[in-house]
């Protein structure tokens, strides 16, 4: 038996196998494409708002709708390990715990932008989108605010996992910590899709909080993870 | 024994200063203070507001640095660190309060001389996330149970302070209704002398307040632990027994 020799060994590991079970059983996807689309249809429908005043909410609600999917998503994602004591035994293994969380981030980012894009040509179509701005600036600004909120809700889910009523505490903790990177994702888009102003600050801030965040995150983690 | 008469002698004294530096602060507030030219008697809720706030940001400022002291003690000083745990529950819980006292007279504030009850500006946004961060805090702590919900509350804490700085930047930049700092903001900016002192009177006196209310819930939240450490070791020692 030959030890892994890189750290980025074990991340491979732990990534490969979130995605794997995530391959196998699509519970992750499924649920949060059809909760975002529930969102998506649902606020089209109450508000039923013109091409104008829907570029003006669009980014708003594309930010909302993702950010309750992915909770319910997130949930799952520490919770699959508490069955026969996964976390127990990953706890006691020489693997940095670092890696076992930037994997189930990796793993988690993936599944969210998988929801987006297959989210995208229905949002278009709801809300009647065309971006008067650069569109293709929502390459950049969607992945930075989708890596701020899975980063912190991955966190934070592991932070719930022991807990009592660790599903509803999830979303109390994770909403205040999110509201900067959410307003700076809802203007940037709201930017682009307008064309009025500049979206250069919004997404200059969005990675100054994705970088100040995952420092944290992975700095705590190993805290989180052992607490007893 | 001796040691807890001196801490309540302590505590009498500063329960006398306090309703002390309150009614002089009530006073200097109320009866002193020049009527605003503009704004008129409304504005003697500055007196309030102000203080409140400068207060709120103290205390979680000292929650903060309990945390941290808790997270930096727990392996080699369990019972520093658990002094500092209690530390930075009681402060966060006396910051809560007072954040909530500045978002109530913010808006009883606002809708006279603004206009409006509330807008989403830079410090009215920080001030709100501020408080729902330290109540989804104390949230945590009542739902996590035992030591290791003391590690994790620290280290939300931790994100919660290093939170507040961000929203106050990205509000910042997005509008700002406030006025700027009044206190020290450059030129053209000061508050007239008689109302400086009254201002102060009352920080000082809300200041005394909190300490007050902090030190009763820390001592409070102290023997809280000693409670569930007896028990613990009871519990210990009676298990012990069967097994002989």
């Amino acid at each position: 038996m030959k030890r892994p020799s890189l750290k980025s060994t074990y991340l491979w590991t732990h990534l490969a196998k979130d995605l794997r079970i995530e391959w196998r059983s699509k519970d992750a996807i499924n649920s949060m494409l059809f909760f975002a689309l529930l969102v998506v249809v649902l606020f089209s429908l109450a508000f039923d708002p013109t091409i104008s005043v829907s570029r003006q909410i669009a980014g708003g609600i594309l930010c909302v709708a993702t950010l309750f999917a992915s909770v319910t998503a997130l949930n799952q994602a520490w919770a699959r390990e508490l069955r026969h004591q996964v976390l127990d035994a990953q706890r006691m293994t020489p693997a940095p715990a670092a890696s076992l969380f930037l994997g189930k981030v990796i793993a988690n980012f993936l599944f969210v932008s998988v929801v987006q894009l297959l989210l995208a040509p229905l949002f278009i179509m709801f809300y009647n989108l065309r971006a008067l701005g650069q569109g293709w600036l929502l390459a950049l600004v969607l992945p930075l605010g989708t890596w701020a909120l899975v980063v912190n809700g991955t966190f934070f889910a592991a932070l719930s996992i022991r807990t009592r009523n660790r599903e509803l505490l999830l979303p109390l903790i994770l909403f205040p910590i999110f509201i900067p990177a959410m307003l700076a994702m809802v203007q940037a888009s709201t930017a682009i899709l307008t064309g009025e102003s500049d979206p250069d600050l919004w997404i200059k801030m969005l990675a100054g909080y994705d970088v100040i965040f995952t420092t944290i995150c992975l700095l705590l983690f190993e805290t989180i993870l052992h607490a007893e | 024994m001796h040691g807890d008469k001196r801490m309540k002698l302590l505590r009498g004294f500063l329960i006398l200063l306090t309703l002390g530096l309150l009614g002089y602060g009530f006073y200097q507030a109320i009866y002193v203070a020049p009527t605003e030219a503009t704004m008129g008697d409304v504005q003697r809720i500055f007196y309030y507001h102000v203080p409140s706030a400068m207060v709120s940001f103290l205390f979680f400022f000292a929650s903060f640095v309990g945390s941290i002291i808790y997270l930096a003690t727990r392996r080699n000083h369990p019972s520093r660190a658990l002094a500092a745990d209690a530390l930075a529950l009681a402060s966060a819980e006396v910051g809560v309060v007072f954040c909530t006292v500045v978002l109530i007279t913010g808006p009883l504030w606002a809708r006279p001389v603004w206009g409006i009850w509330w807008t989403w500006d830079a410090r009215l946004t920080t001030t709100m996330v501020l408080w729902l961060v330290y109540v989804s805090y104390l949230l945590l702590r009542r739902f996590a149970a035992g030591p290791q919900m003391q590690t994790l509350a620290a280290v939300l804490a931790i994100f919660g302070y290093v939170d507040v700085p961000i929203v106050y930047m990205s509000t910042r930049w997005w509008r700002t209704q406030h006025p700027a700092p009044v206190i020290g903001g450059g030129d053209g900016s000061g508050l007239a002398p008689s109302m400086a002192t009254a201002l102060w009177w009352n920080v000082l006196a809300w200041l005394a307040w909190g300490i007050l209310i902090m030190v009763v819930r820390y001592a409070v939240e102290r023997r809280r632990q000693r409670v569930e450490q007896h028990a613990a070791l009871r519990a210990l020692e009676s298990s012990l027994e069967v097994a002989l």
